[in-house]
């Protein structure tokens, strides 16, 4: 079972366990990264009183809390065989990865291209070729919070198997850091490695 | 509510100070100018300097600012204005003149939330008593504001962190847990009469707690705020050279603080406040971790510790009663020390008879 991650870094408390939080309510395995001292006490104290066991890893770029429902602790593999999965689509020789840096769709008024963005995350439910994974950079995290008329078909999407990825530099940015409503928090080290490793990349 | 302060802050309130550690560090081998009028400096840790000005009369100043500690302005005005005030109160002062310090975005300034703030400031300045002689203001990208004050003490009033002795009960003057609180509203995680709550504690002057202390004849008190109970208690007591016991299950909390803890909502301060009491503070195996937590959780504007001599608790409990708006309680009691100041935290309670045990 692949565990939900949550990228803590760099965020002061409580966003640590106000994003942990909001994990632990529809998953049995939570990974949060953190990289500050308080932000490792105070998810271990979150996921104790939810009756999440936690097994804490240091590691070169911060502290990972594998927090697991019930009983035993979770093998440290599962979190980076969720960081770097891969699932080839077709014959490409790595993921088919859609890249979407803006709230708006094309050059032309904004009102038009927010409409012709919403279509577009419509239409590709539909379409027989997927992304493997979707990755929401500068103003394009504003189609993955709460409010974003394009939440509800990005859920159908991220639901059917496909990883999305908010910038978590960017939701700060736009003081939207509580608001993500689908997908998870991620980082440019993430993303960086997400894009590179990419067989294809589709960027809006 | 149109403006959420919140929203332009990363540290709040009391949880922003610079640990106390590092204080001590800075403060070790420093030769600061002073003198034979300086009665309290800053070896101590007091809340307030005094400065004898005759034979019977002093001199109390003390300075506080801190980033915003509740959403709306007036209510971040007043709290900082009761904060700043209860310096001297803690001292067995009373205010008489205000400076303001204030660093605040230009625009919040055009907002409005200035103007604010200054109100309900001055709301609780009038209601203490105290003149507003001006202040300074600096554009700053994070809004803080403060006040300095400036009062008067007699000096057989004085109450200071040295003056705690063998016997006297521990009595706190407000519930704990407004730094999870605060640290739960910017969550999302408390309620609205949680919010109200905090708000209202942090608000209420500590002029009437420290009346009662000094009417008490108390000589020892602090208020507490940035490093805990336990941080402010063990200045104290090394102040004092005395030990602490302190009786956990007699704390006054705030309402949703021990289930905050519970779920991660602590401050680094809190964190911070831990580390520095270090060994000196040991606890008995039955104080759970969330009221561990707590009892080191950084208090915005909190209540008086009050060193209570031992036949004055009755009436202190008593007046307290009548006067107080805020909910106290019995904490602990001062003991002799041997050796280095501790502080031993017990889950039961202390009476206030004269044999006071602990563990009930």
């Amino acid at each position: 079972m692949n565990a939900k991650v949550v990228d803590a870094r760099g965020l002061a408390c409580p966003q640590p366990v106000v994003l942990t939080l909001k994990a632990l309510v529809d998953a049995d395995q939570v990974v949060t990264l953190v990289d500050n001292p308080a932000a490792v006490e105070n998810v271990t104290r979150l996921a104790r009183s939810k009756g999440f066991s936690v097994q804490v890893t240091q590691r070169a770029d911060g502290v990972e809390l594998a927090l697991t429902r019930g009983g035993a602790a979770p093998q440290a593999q599962s979190v980076t065989e969720h960081v770097v999965v891969c699932s080839t689509a077709g014959a490409a020789p790595g993921p088919l990865v859609l890249f979407v840096a803006s709230d708006s769709l094309g050059r032309g008024p904004a009102e038009l291209g927010e409409r012709l963005m919403a279509a577009w995350f419509h239409a590709l439910g539909e379409v027989a070729t997927r992304p493997d994974r979707i990755i929401f950079m500068n103003s394009g995290v504003k189609l993955v919070v709460e409010g974003a008329r394009t939440v509800e078909d990005i859920r159908g999407l991220a639901d059917s198997g496909i990883e999305v990825l908010a910038c978590g530099t960017c939701l700060g940015y736009f003081g939207l850091s509580d608001k993500l409503a689908v997908g998870q928090v991620s980082n440019m080290y993430d993303i960086a490695t997400a894009l590179l490793e990419a067989g294809r990349i589709v960027e809006l | 509510m149109a403006i959420d302060l919140f929203e332009s802050v990363s540290e709040c309130g009391c949880a922003a100070k610079v640990p106390a550690q590092e204080l001590r560090d800075l403060l070790r081998g420093v030769q600061v100018p002073g003198g034979p009028d300086v009665l309290v400096g800053p070896d101590t840790l007091d809340d307030a300097g005094v400065y004898r000005l005759t034979d019977d009369q002093c001199l109390v100043q003390t300075l506080d600012f801190f980033p915003p500690v509740a959403r709306d302005p007036r209510d971040y005005g007043r709290i900082a204005a009761a904060n700043a005030l209860s310096d001297v109160y803690a001292m067995g002062g009373r205010p008489l003149t205000a400076l303001a310090i204030v660093c605040i975005p230009s625009a919040l300034v055009r907002q409005g939330v200035l103007g604010a703030i200054t109100r309900g400031a001055i709301q609780a300045l009038e209601e203490a008593g105290c003149a507003l002689l001006g202040g300074h203001s600096v554009l700053d990208p994070q809004p803080k504001f403060g006040l300095s004050v400036t009062g008067l003490v007699a000096r057989d009033r004085m109450l200071t962190n040295a003056g705690a002795r063998p016997g006297d009960r521990l009595i706190l003057t407000k519930p704990l847990g407004t730094g999870v609180t605060i640290m739960a509203v910017r969550a999302g995680m408390a309620s609205p009469a949680q919010e109200v709550e905090a708000n209202r504690t942090m608000a209420t002057l500590n002029a009437r707690a420290a009346g009662l202390a000094v009417a008490c004849k108390a000589r020892g008190a602090t208020d507490v705020t940035g490093f805990g109970l336990l941080g402010h208690g063990l200045q104290l007591a090394r102040a004092s050279g005395v030990s602490l016991e302190i009786g956990a299950a007699g704390v006054p909390m705030l309402e949703g603080a021990l289930e905050f803890a519970d779920q991660g909502l602590l401050s680094a301060a809190a964190y911070t406040n831990r580390d520095y009491v270090g060994d000196a503070v040991v606890f008995d195996d039955d104080v759970p971790l969330a009221v561990r937590d707590l009892l080191f959780d950084p208090q915005t504007s909190g209540g008086m510790l009050v060193c209570c001599p031992p036949d004055q608790v009755q009436s202190f409990l008593e007046r307290a009663g009548a006067e107080l708006s805020t909910p106290f309680g019995v904490v602990g009691r001062v003991v002799a020390a041997d050796g280095p100041s501790r502080i031993t935290v017990r889950g039961g309670a202390f009476g206030v008879g004269p044999a006071g045990e602990g563990g009930g």
